[in-house]
């Protein structure tokens, strides 16, 4: 056979053998299986792995009545910032509703943080109800926790991650503590007006990336406001497969955050009321496409079989085994897409 | 990159029933049960959910807008309410607008 054009976790194309992908896809898997304790794939779906990617045809995609809805991180920050199209967010979202089909839209700030949206949150709730009553899609509301914002000198606490480097544990500890609480306060609080202003859902996004402090403030938050508004979808996307642990001995009802993996994830985000779980795979752009979606479906496959609530797999770039790149590859992405959707069977992107 | 996900993956939006099934994941239901509800308030097979040749019939019928707005039918909010009513669900929009405009 001859070698199979495919590419790397870098986005750059690579001409591999089978032998190599077929290895890779071992070794992905493998990878997953051991880091979280959990099933490697099938055989059977290893081989299905392959048949995708080593696919000749450039895009490939779901088979038909499997497609599954899309949601957003940095939602209308997208066509109005990043490809600097000179529009406002009310013509952004229309744009995504009726020029790229998109199954729900995310309202969001430049400044994409809980925290400094307090200041502007009249004309963010403004900005929501005029959006409301043009659009038919779903909009939800979005910004990330971002703990790091708590500290000196953008925020009253200390650094913890200059105390954790000096042997400081205590204080270190100390110091998340203090901004955990700051930062449920003004979730709740912008989350809050949001959704009194008509949003659909409230989007937290690129949870833990601050470590367990973080992953523990959105879902006390997403706990205190699914029991003010019930009705209203909370989806929490994740920054990594791992929560790392910058505290270490926080829970969340009586469960260590620190370590946990998507499977075990979702169930924490479960019982806060979570409506939709964001997991996260980091990609490794030194890796192929085949370790890196194999690595990815197989945590996919492990969350989706533990959850109760759909699952979203997060496929931006250099997510989800996603190339790292600003301009991935379309055969890349549809390959990522087909292979979490038919082999993990994810509800959603 | 969004668009070859939708393209290659997504239900498409308003052009299917995307935006429903969405509003279903919403309410926590998982994908195949979202399509089950949806597909048996607008009284069709799961399979017409992302066929916009189908889904174009039934979202003009039902009056709650396509990708392309026609003159005496609903769009924006006005689709929203039908949408809300059709699932069986409140839509924060909707109860808002009830507010503000004294219903």
């Amino acid at each position: 056979m001859a070698n199979i054009l495919t590419r790397y976790g870098d986005n750059y194309i690579a001409e591999l053998s089978e032998e190599d992908i077929r290895a890779d896809i071992d070794d992905g898997t493998a990878d997953a299986a051991d880091r979280a304790q959990i099933p490697e794939l099938t055989k059977d779906e290893k081989d299905y792995l392959f048949e995708i990617i080593a696919d000749p045809q450039k895009i490939v995609s779901v088979e038909r009545g499997k497609e599954v809805v899309v949601s957003f991180d940095a939602g209308t920050l997208k066509l109005t910032v990043r490809n600097g199209i000179s529009m406002d967010r009310s013509a952004a979202i229309l744009t995504q509703e009726r020029a790229l089909a998109s199954d729900s839209i995310e309202l969001c700030h430049v400044d994409y943080s809980y925290k400094p949206i307090k200041p502007i949150i009249a004309e963010e709730r403004q900005a929501m109800e005029q959006a409301q009553l043009l659009s038919v899609l779903p909009v939800l509301y979005g910004a990330m926790p971002n703990m790091g914002l708590y500290t000196k000198p953008d925020g009253p606490c200390d650094n913890w991650s200059e105390l954790l480097p000096a042997g400081r544990i205590p204080e270190a500890r100390a110091a998340q503590e203090e901004a955990i609480e700051h930062a449920i306060k003004d979730i709740v609080f912008v989350a809050s007006n949001m959704i009194e202003s008509g949003a659909d859902g409230i989007n937290f996004d690129t949870v833990g990336a601050s470590g367990d402090a973080d992953v523990k403030a959105s879902l006390e938050a997403v706990r205190i406001l699914k029991e003010k508004y019930p009705t209203t979808g909370f989806e929490v996307g994740m920054a990594g497969e791992f929560n790392l642990g910058m505290h270490g001995q926080l829970e969340f009802d009586g469960e260590i955050i620190a370590g946990l993996y998507p499977h075990q994830q979702v169930k924490m985000a479960e019982r806060a009321g979570v409506s939709i779980f964001g997991m996260a795979v980091n990609t490794n752009s030194s890796e192929s496409l085949a370790w890196n979606l194999a690595r990815v479906t197989t945590f996919a496959k492990a969350a989706v079989k533990a959850a109760s609530i759909p699952v979203h797999a997060n496929v931006g770039m250099g997510v989800g085994g996603i190339p790292l790149s600003v301009i991935p590859s379309c055969d890349a992405v549809s390959r990522v897409d087909k292979a979490l959707v038919e082999i993990a069977g994810v509800d959603g992107l | 990159m969004a668009v070859t996900h939708e393209s290659c993956a997504g239900m498409g939006g308003i052009r299917g029933a995307g935006d429903l099934v969405f509003r279903m994941e919403l309410q926590g239901y998982k994908i195949n049960d979202a399509k089950k509800y949806v597909a048996e308030k607008l009284n069709c097979p799961v399979e017409y959910l992302a066929d916009c040749a189908e889904m174009k019939d039934i979202r003009e019928s039902l009056n709650i807008s396509t990708t392309q707005p026609r003159p005496d039918a609903a769009v924006g909010i006005q689709a929203k309410f039908r949408i809300a009513e059709i699932l069986g669900i409140p839509v924060n929009s909707v109860e808002l607008f009830k507010k503000q405009a004294g219903f």
